[in-house]
């Protein structure tokens, strides 16, 4: 499968499209916080406290008149930055453990597999506050519970996958031909699971999101003087009677994001399965249309 | 049909070991010293030495993790470090608001998701599937705390139908107060459940209409739709069971998030504030309960299907 190929047919699904449209949108952000937003973030402002939407705040100001435009794109980057960091802790965690599960000896093989059908029960959001009752809680425990939660999820769906291809002529005749099993594995087995995996790393980073959103509400991600919509969204709570309209704009960020990474890893999905044809063609297994790992 | 039950009932087991064990070695391992961590900065060395003997930690930890698990089979799950009281106490007194919660949620989730979930396969092709198809991706993208507070701005703040938060201090004892406590936090947690278990009803529907035996249906001259209802919908109602299972840890955290936003004195709540206060004993015995829960009903879940399910005894001796 040429790498255009898969791309073009990402695009031509209006899922990917869309996904990949708003990902990359919200990682454009992230990098345009860091040098321009309309305010700063953190700049407190009494006398404009509660302001309106309007040309001056374009989504309003908040209790103590910080410019809510400015927080969303702040906030964007602990975003950005918990997806990518559970996505690497995801990627190196899920795919020892499948490596483990698919390729060492019998014993080994059968406990990992066991393991992990044990682990997928225990919900990322339960692993985090288990850690930040021993640490406290901060981003680097979500980014990590996240990271090893969703890992054990790729290593559910990867390890089948993994001993399907290790099965398959093309490894055999790899071995035949003299390549290492180390060897092996870079060159046959990784670039044929990666399809795979891929889609579940981009259905992980939109768990990452709303894991982060809903830790930093509960007070054990994100601390004051990060910007977090989680955060954002639990300081503008206690005025929702009074100011109701100025919490529709954290969520709606969360949202789109996380909408953003799942038609992404949808498109990802349709575009890389030659099995799965557009309409009327065989379904997948209702198990792994969707993570099991809940936020 | 004995020896699976048997061989899955090894595998619960098996289960909680291993989440009782991560539970332990997080809680009471890794921290180092416990004790330190529990009486803070500025404590004396004999005040940390008393916390010590009084959890039992100057035995081996091997000692410690047997005292526990043969405590929580006796029910006891261990006393509060800060209010004294015995953690089950409390843990039955929450569950009064938790499990309500969490059968209404699952309802909620269900009356929508089965009957939208069908809709959207059955009419695919047309506007209006599409649209509950497309509807339900976005319902499952917005994160629950959102939903919550979406739907008291509207039913608590602009309509005044309902209360923005708290639960009645009599409890059940008034139940019409009770109830109408939990109907927004339920309908939270069931709307944004629902839109996640509306996607695995439409795949097996749309799996269901492949089968034979419903194409059989519709080829002696029921319609489509008929073929689907009358032989489709059982093989809907089996992956439905098994998605269950799964919902279920989605309604704990979901509870736990919820219950934080509409003040309700669950267990969920009481979980967040513990973390919050380091409780390291009444932590632990939370996440067992919890953990413990969800991996039972895995169990009860995989057994009922069994059960239902002939395709799935054919290979039992």
């Amino acid at each position: 499968m040429t790498r255009s190929g898969w791309t073009g047919r990402l695009w031509a699904s209006w899922p990917g499209r869309f996904g990949m449209i708003v990902v990359l949108a919200i990682v454009a952000i992230a990098v345009v916080s860091l040098f321009w937003s309309p305010f700063d973030p953190l700049r407190v402002d009494i006398a404009n406290r509660w302001a309106g939407p309007g040309a001056d705040h374009l989504l309003g100001t908040d209790g103590s008149g910080r410019d809510i435009l400015s927080l969303l794109m702040a906030g964007s980057r602990t975003t950005i930055w918990v997806a990518a960091g559970a996505g690497a802790i995801a990627t190196i965690t899920g795919l020892a453990l499948a490596a483990l599960g698919a390729l060492a000896v019998r014993a080994v093989r059968e406990a990992v597999a066991v393991i992990v059908d044990i682990l997928i029960a225990f919900p990322v959001l339960l692993l985090a506050m288990m850690i930040s009752a021993v640490w406290g809680g901060s981003l680097l425990v979500v980014v990590a519970s996240v990271g090893i939660g969703f890992g054990v999820n790729i290593a559910r769906v990867t390890r089948p996958e993994l001993r399907r291809v290790l099965h398959s002529d093309f490894v055999l005749a790899g071995r035949a031909s003299g390549l290492t099993p180390w060897q092996n594995l870079w060159r046959h087995l990784l670039p044929n699971v990666a399809p795979v995996f891929i889609v579940q790393l981009s259905w992980g980073m939109a768990v990452a999101v709303l894991a982060e959103a809903g830790l930093s509400y509960l007070g054990f991600g994100a601390t004051v003087t990060e910007p977090s919509w989680g955060l954002l969204l639990a300081e503008l709570q206690q005025y929702i009677t009074v100011h109701p309209g100025s919490v529709v704009w954290p969520g709606l960020a969360i949202t789109l994001t996380v909408l953003g990474f799942n038609l992404l890893g949808d498109g990802l999905r349709d575009a890389t399965d030659p099995t799965l044809s557009r309409r009327g063609g065989p379904h997948r297994a209702a198990t792994t249309h969707t993570p099991a790992v809940t936020a | 049909m004995i020896r699976y039950a048997l061989t899955r009932l090894a595998l619960l087991l098996l289960g909680l070991f291993v989440a009782s064990a991560l539970i332990f070695t997080t809680l009471r391992v890794l921290p180092g010293d416990v004790a330190q961590l529990i009486a803070g900065v500025n404590s004396s060395a004999a005040q940390v030495a008393a916390i010590r003997e009084r959890l039992g930690l100057d035995q081996p930890l091997p000692v410690q993790y047997g005292t526990w698990i043969l405590g929580v089979l006796r029910g006891d799950l261990g006393t509060s470090q800060l209010t004294g009281t015995p953690v089950i106490e409390e843990i039955v007194e929450k569950a009064q608001v938790t499990i309500p919660l969490g059968l209404l949620s699952l309802t909620v989730a269900l009356l929508i998701a089965v009957p939208f979930g069908v809709i959207a396969a059955v009419r695919r092709h047309r506007v209006d599937g599409s649209i509950v198809s497309f509807g339900a991706q976005a319902l499952a993208a917005v994160p629950v705390v959102w939903a919550g507070m979406m739907l008291v701005v509207v039913f608590a703040v602009w309509l005044g139908w309902l209360p923005a938060q708290g639960f009645p201090r009599a409890g059940w004892d008034d139940p019409a107060a009770a109830l109408r406590a939990l109907i927004l936090p339920a309908l939270t947690i069931g709307v944004v459940e629902g839109a996640v278990l509306l996607r695995f009803v439409r795949s097996a529907t749309l799996q269901a209409m492949g089968q034979d035996f419903v194409r059989t249906g519709a080829a002696k001259g029921l319609t489509k739709t008929q073929s689907l209802m009358r032989h489709g919908l059982p093989s809907v109602g089996l992956s439905v069971i098994t998605v269950i299972g799964l919902q279920v840890a989605g309604i704990i955290v979901g509870a736990v998030v919820i219950e934080q936003l509409f003040s309700l004195p669950g267990i969920g709540r009481m979980l967040v504030a513990d973390t919050g206060n380091r409780d390291l004993v009444k932590v632990q015995s939370e996440l067992l309960v919890l953990t413990g829960f969800v991996l039972i009903v895995g169990f009860l879940v995989d057994l009922l299907h069994r059960v239902i399910d002939p395709r799935q005894r054919e290979g039992d001796a």
